[in-house]
């Protein structure tokens, strides 16, 4: 089971994590500032071939980063579901990074750079930092203006490159090793061209770093990515005994009080074959047959943690079962099962119904218990039940729990 | 008489100015290198807290929250506002913003120690210090904006998303890169 990222808010409590995050922001400013970042004139160089420094420092840090991080997750070490993905709003990131482009050859910074520039009493970075404070005030007021393209227009969500041309991790990331490292040589060839820099006194010690880094994407390669059958297999002996004491199944009557609760978020997944779910099923339970449910992951996995709750179903309790292996295995928290799936809903909230009948003779296991005169879904009232209405008794099982803060991530 | 002094009557010989600036200037590190120790900065982060790096988000929220200081009632109106700052949230609670104070520090500290704390404007040859101050503003402003619009600036969505391979990040910084090299002709003035 990955230990990292740690769940640094109960691990060190707040002020211990801002810590830690100061420490971060520290050696950040630090290596940027080194590098030299806070130097308006060489960020600028960049774009007149002349000296292709920031192209070298950001690709340089994105490929070590990437093998280092696919190196972690491909060992176990790290849960590359609980890593913030940027979601994919492929328009208004594409505007917003040509924009950006403008402002970064007029200005000659970037937001992070700018402060560096500015914290080393650069005079012309302090007006950078006060002309962004400005920018993002204006952004904030004009938001409402396209606010329902901002938030829609080509949103993928959590698109990976490797989900995008449905190649393998280690593939990937080999094929942008390759790709940062003949861009370096490009850049090289410009500096040579453009800014007569004279390549023989370069280290030669970067040709030995790229046949580390070339290195570093093979080993990746070859560890492989674990599959979720073998993500639920490391799992087991933790969470099988949840499952076998019966701890995440809730009662009908949970379900119900859950649904009232509005302060909560819940999800409900109906992983039965769409036949059954246009037959009879709870009212707002989205259809997710089992053999779709992996797809699902990513878009779950943008939801909030701190107060989602996971309720998958099937008409008794196998499917719903396997379902729930596969999301604790993808990460997401607070996962749970009805129990007795929708057999077991039905007979605990019907009553003079006509329109439902017990199906006649033996029934197999996960399958549908009852007739149903015709495909009415959930415009039953068993499919949505007053809450005022019933109430049952039950235990309380449903324990929210935070895997790690995930709100903001990259730049929120 | 005789004027008498004794050393702890002394003016304490302490200059906060030969402190700051009276150090030998270093040269910057190579960039591969600079970029190698950047990459484990981002490496550590995201490992250690799931979170990557960034800067926009950060200065968002300290807008927000003198936003709120000024005009409480307007933040609770503009949904977008409201996410970061409606009703007792405070919009300084977040991990980014720790982070941002931590880059100006580091920052700070490095110009120090490698002796490169100036006050200065750099520009290019041809155009004037006050031009210069102006550029910077406009283009602080429309980096701002656009830093927004795309959620996420060079550190949180070029870097950080670049590193966990997502599609949009990775397309934000092509964009990125073709919108300074499209314009950079037009405005060569401001540099060379």
């Amino acid at each position: 089971m990955p230990i990292f990222p740690l769940p640094l808010e109960t691990l060190l409590g707040k002020p211990l994590m801002y810590v830690l995050f100061g420490v971060i922001g520290f050696a950040f400013g630090y290596v940027l500032e080194i590098s030299g970042f806070g130097d308006s004139t060489k960020l600028a160089a960049q774009f007149y071939f002349k000296e292709l420094t920031v192209l070298k420092v950001m690709f340089t840090a994105i490929v070590v980063a990437m093998v280092l991080i696919f190196a972690m997750v491909g060992l176990g070490l790290l849960d590359y579901n609980q890593v913030w993905v940027n979601p994919t709003y492929l328009w208004s990131g594409i505007l917003g990074g040509l924009i950006m482009g403008v402002g970064f050859i007029v200005g000659g910074f970037c937001p992070g750079t700018s402060l560096v520039s500015a914290a080393t009493f650069k005079i012309d970075g302090a007006f950078f930092v006060l002309g962004g404070l400005f920018g993002i005030f204006l952004f904030g007021e004009t938001e409402w203006l396209y606010d329902y393209w901002w938030n829609t227009s080509g949103f993928f969500g959590r698109l990976t490159i490797m989900d995008w041309l449905n190649l393998p991790t280690g593939v990937v990331v080999t094929l942008i090793v390759f790709m940062a490292l003949f861009m370096f040589w490009g850049s090289e060839q410009l500096e040579r061209l453009v800014g007569k820099r004279d390549l023989k006194r370069e280290p030669r010690s970067r040709y030995v770093a790229a046949g580390a880094l070339i290195a570093g994407a093979f080993a990746v390669s070859l560890i492989g990515q674990s599959t979720i059958e073998q993500k639920w297999s490391r799992l087991e002996p933790v969470k099988a005994p949840a499952l076998a004491n019966r701890e995440v199944q809730i009662h009908p009557g949970e379900l119900l009080t859950t649904m009232d609760n509005n302060r909560l978020n819940l999800i409900m997944l109906d992983v039965r074959s769409e036949s059954d779910y246009n037959l009879f099923h709870i009212r707002s339970a989205q259809n997710v047959p089992l053999s779709e449910l992996a797809t699902a992951v990513p878009k779950l996995l943008l939801e909030p943690s701190q107060n989602t709750v996971y309720v998958v179903m099937s008409n008794d309790e196998a499917t719903a079962t396997d379902a729930w292996k596969l999301l604790t295995a993808s990460s997401l928290p607070n996962v749970y099962i009805l129990e007795g799936g929708v057999n077991n809903w039905i007979g605990a909230f019907t009553t003079e119904e006509t329109a439902i009948a017990p199906a006649s003779g033996p029934v197999a296991d996960d399958k549908l218990k009852f007739t149903f005169m015709a495909a009415l879904g959930d415009r039953y009232p068993a499919a949505d039940p007053s809450p005022e209405e019933w109430k049952l008794d039950f235990t309380p099982k449903i324990k929210l729990q935070v895997n790690r803060d995930k709100s903001g991530g990259g730049c929120g | 008489m005789t004027t008498l002094t004794h050393p702890t009557l002394k003016k304490p010989n302490f200059n906060l100015k030969a402190l700051l600036f009276n150090r030998s200037e270093k040269p910057y590190v190579h960039p591969y290198l600079g970029g190698f120790l950047l990459g484990l900065v981002l490496f550590a982060a995201f490992f250690l807290t799931g979170n990557g790096l960034g800067a926009s988000g950060g200065l968002n929220r300290i807008v927000v929250y003198i936003e709120d200081l000024i005009v409480p009632a307007h933040v609770d109106r503009v949904p977008y506002l409201i996410k970061l700052a409606g009703g007792d949230k405070d919009p300084l609670d977040d991990w980014i913003v720790p982070l941002v104070f931590g880059t100006l520090v580091g920052g700070f500290v490095s110009g120090w120690l490698n002796g490169r704390l100036h006050v200065k404007t750099n520009k290019g040859p041809n155009i004037s210090t006050r031009a210069r101050w102006g550029m910077a503003f406009l283009g602080g402003a429309i980096m701002g904006y656009g830093a927004r619009l795309a959620r996420g600036c060079t550190s949180g969505q070029a870097l950080s998303g670049g590193a966990v391979l997502s599609v949009g990040s990775w397309a934000f910084m092509f964009a990125v890169f073709g919108g300074a090299y499209a314009l950079a002709y037009f405005v060569r003035r401001l540099w060379n």
